[in-house]
């Protein structure tokens, strides 16, 4: 199963090198990861993706709070949580490949944020599932490069008083 | 307030920790530690010969006293040879603080001349470790290191000092306490769960209560007796974990795991209740995963979360010292009002049992007066030192096999062995850093003639320090313990585990100064023994033993714990 683990961990020097560390040597996998400050600065935001059964889980998080740096360890993906990912695409978009692109862009509600006579680079935001389904609809015209996030989440309010 | 370079407030934050000894080697990174060392005269220094030694010596001295050892060291080559020494201590969770000296600032990344990220190399093998860049950060970390080194699961930690910050200057303030906001281990454990485990307790009809070297660490053998000896569990105790329990106790079983007791893996497989603390379910006790203890329930307590649910599924899992939980469960049981006779009564059956195993198949070896057998060799040892108050430290291999079945250790602190990494080499320089502690209690290591090969440089510093440390070498001439695996599993073939050239073991202790013994018939071995312990300085006892003698019994590997191998 996937699981998307939020982390607080102080911003120190090899806080990041302590959390990849452990994955590595105890044989468990980062899907994706993202670093990036927080209100705080002196903690650092730190989104996971990874995979495993209950067990290999419940180990993931009990180790990552056993690091001296880390704060705060939340399983987001437990409950209701909004996940997002970002894509900047630069496709060819010549003659007449240069008005499908911009359709594309349209359905999807994607931002055209760089053009070149040649190419558009096209930026596309939401969950996996989306970015996946631009990249393949776009692929036929000629990617020519991609540059993408790792997944950031974050857990739902309660809809409820 | 006056300002101090780093390498004073190094030393006097050294102090306020109450460190009385340091184990070292110097070098050029730390020249100026080690000057205001020298100058300030207040902390005893042991010079080592290689700085694996110097990190074993702090371990031996830590497990021997709880306090936490402490190394000093060099950059580069220095700061390597302390890994595996770093590494034993991080597996077998001991308590040391290990300062390397690292080149300035400035030159860090440049590939300097003895220049190593030791931080980098460490940081899976230390409990924490730290980069001090700046003289301001020293004291506090400092305090954190020695804070988190000896807190919840003790283990080591490492600080690297670049040798402009030794000479920097900064405001020395020690802060007396200190508070983490990342860090807060769990010591109080949770009533409810207490209740949980006392009922499992009541409702168990075979109960074994299983223990590691949390239950030492953590100084709760008192309570584990009090709880033991109340409901008339019978104990069984992992490598790390003899001495927890008193292994002449009636109710103990000795150790379990591959080179256990028969009684005790019969124990594991056939109890409907393991009662767990401070142990964690190593591979070398369970054996094959999924055929082990099939019918228990567990309970689990441990200060390390980490340890729980991690190899086997806990019903009742207690996170928290194993002390402060044992002292719960122990009023729990007692406030109970089912009575001691309730207790014996109830697990008469179990016990009838048990005895039947123990009686089946005791430790036992083929005796032999044609060749020193080396169990006989421990068995002689104990008799004739059981009464001193010893500790006794082990290398590697069959040597440390045969003391854990032969030698009984009936309290916490008298055995020192390096369980988790199995690291050769570990007894000698251990042995030297517990009798620093101790000057004045007998202090044995027992040794292979392989082991004792990998340290041996370090008779020098026990003769420099008059440390009347002895040795046992029982020498077959092999790597015994991987001879015996290729005894056993392949065909006999001996590859690398026959010593063509073995040294004049004798020869080597006088060439130190210190004296040396050796018996090759069995009739020397008792006044071998004699004058050796009798002997008040570094003292080398040879034993030439049954060179192909194996440990038994023996669960081979990935085998279940019942298909144990017997003599
Ligand atoms: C540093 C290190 N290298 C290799 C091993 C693998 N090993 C485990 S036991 C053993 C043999 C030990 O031989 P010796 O010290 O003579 O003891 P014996 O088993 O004969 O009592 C070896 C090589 C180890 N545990 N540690």
């Amino acid at each position: 199963m996937k699981h998307t683990l939020s982390v607080l961990v102080e911003n120190c020097p090899g806080a990041l090198s302590r959390i990849t560390g452990l994955f590595s040597g105890r044989g468990f996998n980062i899907e994706s990861l993202c670093v990036a400050p927080t209100l705080d600065p002196t903690l650092s935001h730190l989104t996971l993706v990874t995979r495993g059964d209950e067990f290999i889980i419940e180990q993931i998080i009990k180790q990552l709070n056993r690091l001296v740096d880390v704060y705060k360890v939340i399983d987001v993906s437990e409950g209701e949580f909004v996940e997002r990912e970002m894509a900047l695409i630069k496709v060819r978009a010549e003659d007449e490949t240069r008005a499908e692109v911009l359709r594309m862009c349209d359905i999807f509600r994607c931002k055209v944020v760089d053009v070149s006579p040649k190419t558009y680079t096209v930026e596309v935001t939401g969950p996996e599932s989306k970015l996946k389904a631009v990249i393949e609809l776009l692929k036929p015209l000629g990617i020519k490069e991609i540059s993408r996030t790792g997944t950031i989440a974050i857990v739902r309010e309660k809809k409820t008083i | 307030m006056a300002k101090l370079p780093g390498k004073k407030i190094i030393v006097e934050a050294l102090k306020r920790e109450g460190v009385d000894v340091i184990f070292g080697f110097p070098g050029g990174a730390v020249i100026d530690i080690y000057d205001t060392l020298e100058q300030d005269g207040s902390i005893k220094h042991v010079l080592v010969r290689h700085e694996q030694g110097a990190t074993h010596a702090a371990d031996g001295y830590a497990r021997a006293t709880g306090k936490v050892g402490v190394c000093l060291v060099t950059s580069g080559p220095g700061a390597t040879n302390t890994v595996t020494g770093i590494a034993t201590a991080y597996m077998d969770s001991v308590p040391m603080v290990v300062f390397t000296g690292q080149v300035p600032t400035a030159l860090i990344g440049n590939d300097a001349f003895q220049e190593v990220d030791i931080v980098g190399i460490t940081r899976p093998c230390t409990k924490h470790n730290y980069l001090v860049k700046d003289v301001k950060d020293l004291a506090r970390v400092i305090k954190e290191a020695f804070y988190i080194a000896k807190s919840g699961r003790p283990g080591p930690v490492l600080i690297d000092i670049p040798k402009d910050v030794q000479n920097a200057k900064a405001e020395f303030d020690y802060p007396d306490t200190i508070k983490l906001r990342s860090y807060n281990p769990v010591v109080a454990p949770h009533n409810k769960q207490i209740e949980r485990a006392y009922r499992l307790i009541e409702k168990s009809r075979r109960p074994v209560i299983y223990t590691g070297g949390g239950v030492v660490i953590s100084d709760a053998h008192n309570e584990l007796r009090a709880l033991a000896e109340y409901i008339n569990a019978p104990v069984t105790m992992t490598l790390m974990g003899l001495g927890a329990f008193p292994g002449t106790h009636e109710q103990s079983l000795g150790m379990l795991g591959m080179h256990g007791s028969y009684c005790s893996n019969m124990a594991m497989a056939n109890t409907d209740l393991i009662i767990a603390i401070g142990a964690r379910f190593d591979d070398r006790v369970t054996g094959k995963i999924e055929a082990f203890a099939p019918m228990a329930k567990i309970i689990h307590i441990d200060v390390d979360p980490t340890s729980i649910q991690k190899n086997v599924r806990v019903d009742v899992p207690i996170v928290g010292d194993c002390r402060e939980a044992l002292k719960k469960l122990v009023k729990v049981v007692k406030g109970s009002g089912l009575s001691p006779e309730f207790w014996q009564e109830k697990y008469a059956l179990w016990w009838e049992q048990i005895h039947a195993w123990e009686k089946r198949h005791p430790f036992a070896y083929k005796k032999d007066n044609s060749v020193i057998k080396p169990q006989y060799v421990i068995e002689k040892l104990y008799e004739m030192t059981r009464d001193k108050n010893p500790v006794i430290t082990t290398e590697v291999g069959q040597n440390q096999m045969w003391t854990a079945q032969f030698y009984k250790f009936d309290t916490p602190r008298t055995l020192i062995t390096s369980g988790g990494l199995g690291t050769m080499g570990y007894g000698f320089p251990a042995a030297i850093g517990v009798q620093m502690a101790f000057p004045d209690r007998l202090v044995v290591d027992v040794a292979g003639d392989g082991s004792i090969q990998m340290n041996i440089q370090e008779m020098a510093t026990a003769m420099e320090q008059r440390l009347p440390v002895k040795i046992v070498i029982l020498n077959n001439q092999f790597l015994g313990m991987v001879r015996q695996w290729q005894e056993l599993f392949y065909d006999r073939r001996y590859a690398a585990t026959s010593f063509q050239l073995t040294p004049d073991f004798v020869k080597i202790a006088e060439a130190y100064g210190a004296k040396g013994l050796r018996a090759t018939k069995v009739e020397e071995v008792e006044s071998v023994l004699k004058e050796g312990l009798e002997s008040d300085v570094l003292t080398v006892m040879e034993f030439a033993i049954a060179k192909e003698e194996g440990v038994f019994p023996m669960v081979p590997a990935g085998k279940a714990t019942t298909e144990m191998l017997l003599v």
